[in-house]
C-alpha cells in the first residue's frame, strides 16, 4: 500500500487487489478471502496473516471453494473467491450459477489471468469466460480498465447485494490509464477515457490503454476517436453506446476475449435491439486456440494489437 | 437408550409422512421422486422432529440448526416432513406442488420458499455448501449444527470428495453428513453402476467419524442423534443410513423403475392400505 503511480507507467493489479482485499477484510469481519492453491498468484498472502480464520485456502478444489463460498454467504458473510478466470468460469461454472447466482448471494469472484495474459497457453487463458458467464441471471460482470480502478471496483462493490465477477488480467505489468482516485467510479456507467466525435472505440480491461494509444495515433492524422472504457459488461451502459452510435456513427469494440460472447457481443446486442444506425466491428480473439506467447505478442499475431486496431479504424472511416 | 414414547410419536409422524407422500404422488399429474422420498422418510422425521433445533415460528432463529437437502430431488420429502413440523401447510403443497407460481417445486428453491436453508437439485452441491455454513458457525463461535442429507448415488460426484477433505481439514465437528444409502440411483443399483463399497471405509479414510444405522429403525436413528459428538468436537460425522428405496410400498421397494413416477388412484389406495396395515401391525405389537 502507499505506492503512487504515474500516468504512462505500469502497475500490478494483483498486488493492488490483494492489498485492497486485506484492508477491507481487516475492517469488515464479514469478509472472507478464499483461494484454491493460488494465494501467491492472486497476491492474497497478506490476508492469511491479517485474518487467518477468514482466509480459506481450499487446495486445488474449485468446485468445493465455490460451494463453500455459497454456504458462507448464506450465513451473512461476503466471500471473495480468487482463482484464475478459466477455472472460475469453467471448472466451477455450475457452482457459480446454481449455488451462487440462483440464490443471488453476495459472492465476489476475483478472476485473474483473463484473456491471453497468462502466458500459460490455452489451458490457462480464459478466452470465453465472459461468454460463459454473461447469460447468468443476477451476475454483475466487471473488467477493470487498469490496476488503479480495480481498487475502486473492489470498494464500490463491497456492499453489492448480488454476485459480482471481476475479471483481471495477469495482474502484473499492466498499463496504468487512470491516476488513483481520478475517476468517480460507478458500476454500470462507462468511462469516457478520451473524448472524440468521428468514431468510438469501446474497450475493456487491458485493451483500454491500447484503445487510447490507437486514438492518440489517429488524432495526429486529424481523426477524433472517442474511447469508452466499458468496465461493466453486465449490466452494460446502453446510454453510452447509444450516444456513441448517434454522435460518432462508428463503433469498434476491442477486448482480450473471443469476439463471440464478450464485450463485442454485448455492444452488438444493444445496437441491434435499439435499431442504432452505425458502422460496427468487433475485434478480439478469433475462433481458434492461440499458441504460446505473451498477451501483446498474441494480440499482434491475431490482428488486434495496436497496429491492427489503428488499421481497422482507418478502414471503417473510409 | 431412546425414549419409547418419543420413538412412538416419531413413528406416527413417519406413517403420516408416507401417507401424505402417496397422496401427493397419486394426486399430482406429473412425476414425483417417490422412491427416494420413501427411503428418506424415517431419517427426515428423526431429524426434523427430534434432532434439529428449529422453530417454525421463527425460521431465521440465529441459533437454529441448519439443514441442507443435498439430494434436492427429495424436495417433496423435505416439504412434507417440514409441514408436519409446522413450517408449511400440507394442503397447500398438495394443491400447488409443481404448478405455475408454486413455492413447492421438484427441487427446493430458497428464494421461493423461505424456511429452506439453500436451493438444491444439482447433485454434489450440498456438502460443499454445508461446509461453508459450518465453517462460518465455527468462526462466529456459534454452537448450532449443520446437517446435510445426501443421496448415496450422488456420492459419485467428485465435489463431495473435495468437501470431505475440507471438512476434515477444517475440523468441522459441527457438520453431520447423513447419507440415504438406499443402494439405488436413477438407472440401476449403485453397486452395479459405480460401486462405492467399502463405503463407510472411504469416509473413515477421509478422517470422518462414521456411524452406520438402519435408516428405517427409529430407535437406532434417535440413538445415533443422541450420541453425536458435541458441535465443539474436531471431527465431522457421517451417519450412513441403510434404507430401502420405495420403503413401505411393495411394488416400489428396491425396484429401479421407481426412482420417480406417478400412481393411479387405485395404486395410491393400495399403497396407503399397505402402509397403514404395516403401521397398525407394528403399533399393535408396541
Amino acid at each position: 500500500m502507499g505506492v503512487t503511480f504515474n500516468f504512462g507507467e505500469f502497475a500490478a493489479s494483483r498486488t493492488i487487489c490483494g492489498d485492497t482485499l486485506q484492508a477491507m477484510g481487516e475492517r469488515n469481519d464479514k469478509i472472507y478471502v478464499m483461494t484454491a492453491d493460488l494465494m501467491r498468484t492472486c497476491s492474497v498472502k497478506g490476508c492469511k496473516k491479517a485474518f487467518p480464520e477468514r482466509f480459506i485456502n481450499v487446495g486445488i478444489a474449485e468446485q468445493n471453494m465455490f460451494g463453500m463460498a455459497a454456504g458462507l454467504a448464506l450465513e451473512g458473510n461476503i466471500p471473495y473467491v480468487t482463482t484464475m478466470a478459466t477455472f472460475a468460469s469453467m471448472r466451477a461454472c455450475e457452482q457459480l450459477r446454481t449455488d451462487i447466482c440462483y440464490q443471488n448471494l453476495p459472492v465476489r469472484v476475483v478472476a485473474t489471468n483473463a484473456g491471453l495474459t497468462s502466458t500459460g497457453g490455452s489451458t490457462h487463458n480464459a478466452m470465453e469466460d465472459m461468454g460463459v458467464l454473461r447469460s447468468m441471471a443476477n451476475l454483475t460482470i466487471i473488467v477493470p480498465g487498469d490496476p488503479n480502478i480495480a481498487k475502486d471496483i473492489l470498494l464500490a462493490t463491497e456492499n453489492h447485494p448480488g454476485p459480482v465477477y471481476i475479471r483481471l488480467a495477469r495482474g502484473k505489468g499492466e498499463p496504468v490509464v487512470y491516476q488513483p482516485g481520478e475517476v468517480d467510479y460507478k458500476v454500470g456507467k462507462a468511462i469516457e477515457t478520451k473524448a472524440g466525435k468521428d468514431a468510438t472505440i469501446i474497450a475493456c480491461g487491458v485493451m483500454v490503454s491500447q484503445a487510447v494509444d490507437a486514438a492518440n495515433i489517429l488524432e495526429k492524422e486529424g481523426i477524433s476517436v472517442r474511447v469508452l472504457d466499458m468496465h461493466t459488461i453486465k449490466p452494460i451502459d446502453e446510454e453510452a453506446i447509444t450516444k456513441a452510435a448517434e454522435e460518432t456513427g462508428i463503433i469498434l469494440t476491442l477486448e482480450d476475449h473471443y469476439t463471440i460472447g464478450g464485450l463485442g457481443s454485448a455492444v452488438a446486442e444493444v445496437i441491434a435491439d435499439n435499431n442504432l444506425n452505425c458502422k460496427f466491428k468487433r475485434m478480439g480473439i478469433p475462433q481458434l486456440f492461440p499458441g504460446f506467447g505473451d498477451g501483446p505478442e498474441l494480440y499482434d499475431k491475431y490482428g488486434f494489437g495496436l497496429e491492427g486496431t489503428v488499421e481497422t479504424m482507418r478502414n471503417m472511416l473510409k | 437408550m431412546a425414549d419409547k414414547q418419543v420413538v412412538r410419536e416419531l413413528k406416527d409422524k413417519a406413517y403420516q409422512m408416507r401417507v401424505n407422500l402417496m397422496t401427493l404422488c397419486g394426486t399430482f399429474e406429473g412425476s414425483v421422486h417417490i422412491g427416494g422420498d420413501l427411503s428418506m422418510t424415517d431419517v427426515m422425521i428423526a431429524w426434523y422432529h427430534y434432532g434439529l433445533n428449529v422453530n417454525p415460528e421463527d425460521i431465521q432463529m440465529p441459533t437454529r440448526d441448519r439443514f441442507v437437502l443435498s439430494k434436492g430431488h427429495g424436495a417433496v420429502g423435505m416439504y412434507i416432513a417440514m409441514a408436519l413440523r409446522g413450517f408449511f401447510d400440507f394442503d397447500e403443497i398438495l394443491k400447488t406442488y409443481g404448478k405455475l407460481n408454486s413455492a413447492y417445486g421438484m427441487h427446493p428453491c430458497k428464494v421461493n420458499l423461505p424456511g429452506v436453508e439453500t436451493s438444491s437439485g444439482s447433485l454434489g452441491h450440498g456438502l460443499p455448501i454445508a461446509c461453508g455454513m459450518a465453517y462460518s458457525a465455527k468462526v462466529k463461535k456459534q454452537s448450532h449444527r449443520v446437517v446435510a442429507l445426501l443421496g448415496d448415488g450422488e456420492s459419485q460426484e467428485g465435489s463431495n470428495w473435495e468437501a470431505m477433505l475440507a471438512a476434515h481439514q477444517y475440523k468441522l465437528g459441527n457438520l453431520v453428513a447423513v447419507v440415504d444409502r438406499n443402494r439405488l440411483q436413477l438407472d440401476d443399483f449403485t453397486e452395479e453402476m459405480m460401486s462405492m463399497e467399502p463405503y463407510a471405509d472411504k469416509w473413515k479414510a477421509f478422517g470422518w467419524n462414521v456411524v452406520e444405522v438402519d435408516g428405517h429403525d427409529m430407535e437406532q436413528l434417535v440413538d445415533a442423534i443422541d450420541n453425536l459428538p458435541p458441535t465443539s468436537s474436531d471431527v465431522p460425522t457421517v451417519m450412513i443410513c441403510n434404507t430401502i428405496k420405495g420403503k413401505g410400498v411393495s411394488f416400489m421397494e428396491n425396484n429401479p423403475d421407481w426412482h420417480a413416477g406417478s400412481v393411479s388412484p387405485e395404486d395410491m389406495k393400495r399403497a396407503i392400505d399397505e402402509i397403514t396395515e404395516a403401521y397398525n401391525k407394528e403399533r399393535g405389537e408396541m
